[in-house]
């Protein structure tokens, strides 16, 4: 039992990481923006994680600048937050690459996929989802916005 | 940190009674499972898992249909859990108990099948703030079917209802009040008994949704004089998928059949069907056999322990959690009402109700987390969701103390 709980700490540590506990607090790029050109919403109904995607893409198709705004767990929240700093200033078409190469990472369906790009370094801080089903969901909510806001979608996008 | 525990002569028994659930005996992440998450849907005792297996071995066949052995013995079994149920909650008339998909699908049939014919513009229906989505979601649907107004009953910050404005809003035009007789997401013990008396001074009709009611206390449906009362068995201990509308037979006497189909008929011809008497008038199709049957066991193990006893013991378990978790740094118990059954949703810190869930699950500890299917509960506090710890007769003092520790992990997890 001693070696199970140890077991089940570092679990819930790997899960709750440093780097997630602080973008869960401080999201960066956290707000509205007023020059976007896309937009998503993303719902998760389970647990009621709602939050909102603005992207600014250049003429040229990088996207210039992201923002989100919403309300979730540490997970979604934090997973927005790294994900919005890591799509700036890169073209719209790599960032609907990292939308597949995260969620088949953080979904277990590719569990290395990504492992080398050096980019995706502190995303890889979200991979202790893996261990908790019921909250992956939470953690790729925000790269379906993305995929959604670039794709043109219509209507939020849920994780169901 | 620890405050006494009550020296409550309870405990002991339940010692006994939590036995009964064999779902509470097993590791979750390597600890004893510490459930809960009763509110939402209650563990099975033995005696219930029996029954239905029982059942399904031996008795199954369709009911009130063949002449064959199995056809009877079924239609006794069936009709057997009708007699507990009645019992249960103290209808005068087996005639009144209608066995129904759950408390959804009996607040549904009320709505379509009471209220629909009866309700016109300038009519009103009326909630309260407290309510679960199923007894809000079906009368938004009859109101827009026929232009009839929602009016809802305001809640204070304790989680009690606003009774003053509730006699502002009785008035004439109101044709219906629906209320829950206990808030699943905070707990509280709404004062139906005197809302009924209020309500039929004048005239107006009343359904109490008592899915959060039966597995707290006792229910007499007479004594309460309520018009109709919706339960579930998976509240009560007994399976999913199966319910209970308790309706004063004059009333469900006048409404039309809420579907038709087999068994709800007496003949049927092509110049005009007659339909079948009370209740089966509103049972079309096969039930849920083996559901009722199980849930007439529920009723009966309940029963046999005494819902008074069952009362008592949640009482001191309900005061010891709510006094241990108000000792916890950051900690805010969301409803407060002076009286409540077994329930309490709470926040910590800034951490998100979600978050803490998975925390307590890694610690084997099962807990509600989110907006509880009433988040107009939740608006009214400005919170997307709460955690919810809530009671049955099978908890004990040291699911709270497990409940405490593992609130304290997630503290020192987010600090």
């Amino acid at each position: 039992m001693m070696a199970a709980e140890r077991d089940s700490d570092t679990e819930l540590r790997e899960l709750y990481r440093e780097l997630i506990l602080d973008h869960a607090r401080h999201p960066r790029n956290f707000g509205t923006l007023d020059s976007a050109t896309h937009t998503a919403r993303g719902i998760n109904p389970l647990c009621g994680d709602k939050l909102t995607l603005y992207l600014a893409v250049d003429a040229d198709g990088t996207i210039g600048a992201t923002a989100f705004e919403g309300s979730g767990c540490a997970i979604s929240v934090a997973s927005a937050s790294l994900m919005t700093e890591l799509v700036r200033g890169i073209p719209a078409a790599a960032a609907r690459g990292y939308f597949e190469t995260v969620t088949r990472r953080l979904t277990g369906a590719a569990a290395d996929a990504g492992g080398e790009d050096p980019a995706l370094a502190r995303i890889r801080a979200l991979d202790g989802v893996r261990e908790f089903p019921s909250r992956v969901k939470c953690a790729t909510l925000a790269w379906h916005a993305l995929d959604s806001a670039l794709g043109n979608a219509s209507g939020p996008v849920t994780t169901e | 940190m620890s405050q006494a525990r009550p020296t409550t002569v309870t405990d002991a028994p339940a010692a006994g009674w939590r036995r009964d659930f064999p779902a509470l005996d097993q590791q979750i992440e390597g600890q004893p499972l510490v459930y809960l998450d009763s509110a939402a849907s209650a563990q099975q005792p033995q005696a219930v898992i029996d029954t239905v297996a029982r059942y399904q071995a031996h008795d199954h066949a369709n009911v009130h249909r063949g002449v064959h052995t199995l056809s009877h013995r079924a239609t006794e079994a069936y009709e057997g859990a009708r007699d507990r149920i009645r019992d249960f909650v103290n209808a005068a008339s087996r005639r009144e108990i209608v066995l129904t998909s759950g408390t959804t699908g009996a607040i549904n049939l009320v709505a379509q099948s009471y209220a629909r014919p009866r309700l016109g513009t300038g009519d009103k229906v009326l909630i309260t703030h407290l309510e679960h989505h199923s007894n809000i979601v079906p009368w938004q649907l009859v109101c827009e079917q026929t232009g009839a107004e929602l009016a809802v009953v305001p809640m204070l910050e304790s989680g009690e209802l606003d009774l003053e404005a509730f006699e502002r809003l009785l008035d004439e035009s109101v044709r219906l009040l629906a209320v829950g007789h206990v808030s699943n997401a905070l707990g509280t013990i709404n004062p139906v008994r005197e809302m009924i008396d209020r309500a039929h001074a004048l005239d107006v009709p009343v359904l109490v949704d008592g899915a959060q009611g039966v597995p707290h206390m006792a229910v007499d449906v007479q004594s309460l004089d309520c018009d109709f009362y919706a339960f579930s068995g998976h509240k009560m201990f007994g399976p999913t998928g199966v319910g209970v509308l308790y309706g004063r037979e004059a009333l469900l006497d006048a409404m039309p059949p809420y579907q038709g189909g087999g068994d709800m008929i007496l003949e049927v011809r092509f110049d005009g069907t007659v339909y079948n008497e009370l209740p089966y008038k509103f049972e079309a199709g096969t039930p849920n056999i083996s559901g009722v049957v199980g849930l007439g066991a529920a009723a009966a193990y309940l029963q046999a322990i005494g819902m008074e006893r069952i009362a008592a013991h949640e009482k001191a378990l309900l005061g010891y959690m709510t006094e241990r978790l108000a000792g916890i740094e950051g900690l805010r118990l969301v409803g407060t009402a002076s009286n409540k059954a077994s329930v309490q949703s709470f926040l910590l810190g800034d951490v998100h109700p979600h978050d803490l869930g998975t925390i307590l699950d890694h610690q084997g500890i099962a807990v509600r987390t989110g907006h509880h299917c009433a988040m107009p509960v939740m608006q009214f506090y400005g919170i997307p969701g709460t955690t919810r710890a809530s009671l049955a007769l099978y908890n004990n003092f040291d699911d709270i103390d497990r409940l405490v520790a593992g609130l304290d992990k997630a503290r020192l997890l987010f600090a």
